[in-house]
């Protein structure tokens, strides 16, 4: 049988803990590109947690699971990317503290 | 220590550093580049837990596409270091990193992580149920209507995208 010596809780910590430099990213950087890379990186530490679960309980779902999660953020990278093309074009700054419109 | 575990290690030390990294470079650009090296790291994690579809997938679509497309907006938009970004709220920020760690602490303990009686075993069918062979039978089988509505979604995000980036959009 295939026993590993790598338990399951260093994956969940290991993905955690790139969850939370993630949300620090997002909380601190005022660059809405990097705040958008932030995001990617948040979505990456749940694939890996998913990953890890799939393999330890032999069910291949969390695996399909990740699949569409990667689907969903290249059609989401590339919305999201053009969203901060026009808003440059029409503000010339990606400076989120300076995008404002939707303010009231 | 055996061979495998320290490799963890090694990896996921390489992973922490590099997303550090990311978030705390001026340059976007530089960012970019750690982000790429983190989603190798990521890569090899899902080698090392036998996902070797996904893992193959995450360095083509990730690393090679995404990550490409974000380069293309940096450079297109012609981004330099985050000079004239006000640097002066360092309160905020540290408020900020204080809410993350908060978040990070609920994680760990809410998961019981910190007591640490985990599994240490991968399950026996793990081996062969990371092949592109198997994947793609349950994706055909069991998951074929999701797999379609995918198409659909990319097609919509496609159609959203040229009329987002289009020169005069009124």
């Amino acid at each position: 049988m295939n026993v590993t010596s790598i338990p399951l809780h260093y994956y969940l910590a290991l993905s955690s803990i790139l969850f939370t430099i993630g949300v620090a990213g997002v909380l601190t950087r005022r660059n809405a590109i990097i705040v958008f890379m932030c995001i990617e990186l948040m979505l990456n530490s749940v694939n890996l947690s998913l990953v890890a679960f799939s393999a330890f309980l032999g069910n291949p779902t969390g695996q399909i699971l990740v699949f569409f999660v990667m689907t969903v953020a290249a059609a989401e990278a590339a919305v999201g990317l053009a969203i901060i093309i026009a808003l440059f074009r029409n503000k010339q700054t990606v400076n989120i503290d300076e995008i404002n419109i939707m303010k009231w | 220590m055996n061979v495998e575990l320290t490799f963890f290690f090694l990896i996921a030390v390489l992973a922490i550093l590099t997303a550090i990294l990311m978030i705390t470079r001026r340059n976007p650009i530089v960012s970019v580049l750690y982000l790429i090296v983190n989603f190798f790291c990521l890569a090899v994690m899902y080698l090392l837990l036998h996902a070797q579809f996904i893992a193959i997938i995450q360095i083509l679509v990730y690393a090679g596409a995404i990550m490409v497309l974000f380069l293309f907006v940096i450079m297109l938009l012609n981004l330099g270091d985050e000079t004239r970004f006000s640097e002066r709220a360092n309160l905020k920020k540290m408020i900020a990193v204080g809410l993350a760690s908060v978040v990070l602490l609920q994680i760990l303990i809410g998961m019981g992580l910190l007591t640490g009686n985990g599994s240490t075993s991968l399950s026996p069918r793990a081996t062969e149920m990371g092949t592109v062979e198997s994947i793609g039978k349950v994706l055909f089988t069991d998951f074929l209507l999701p797999f379609e509505i995918t198409s659909i979604i990319l097609l919509a995000a496609m159609v959203g995208v040229i009329v987002l980036a289009k020169k005069k959009f009124q």
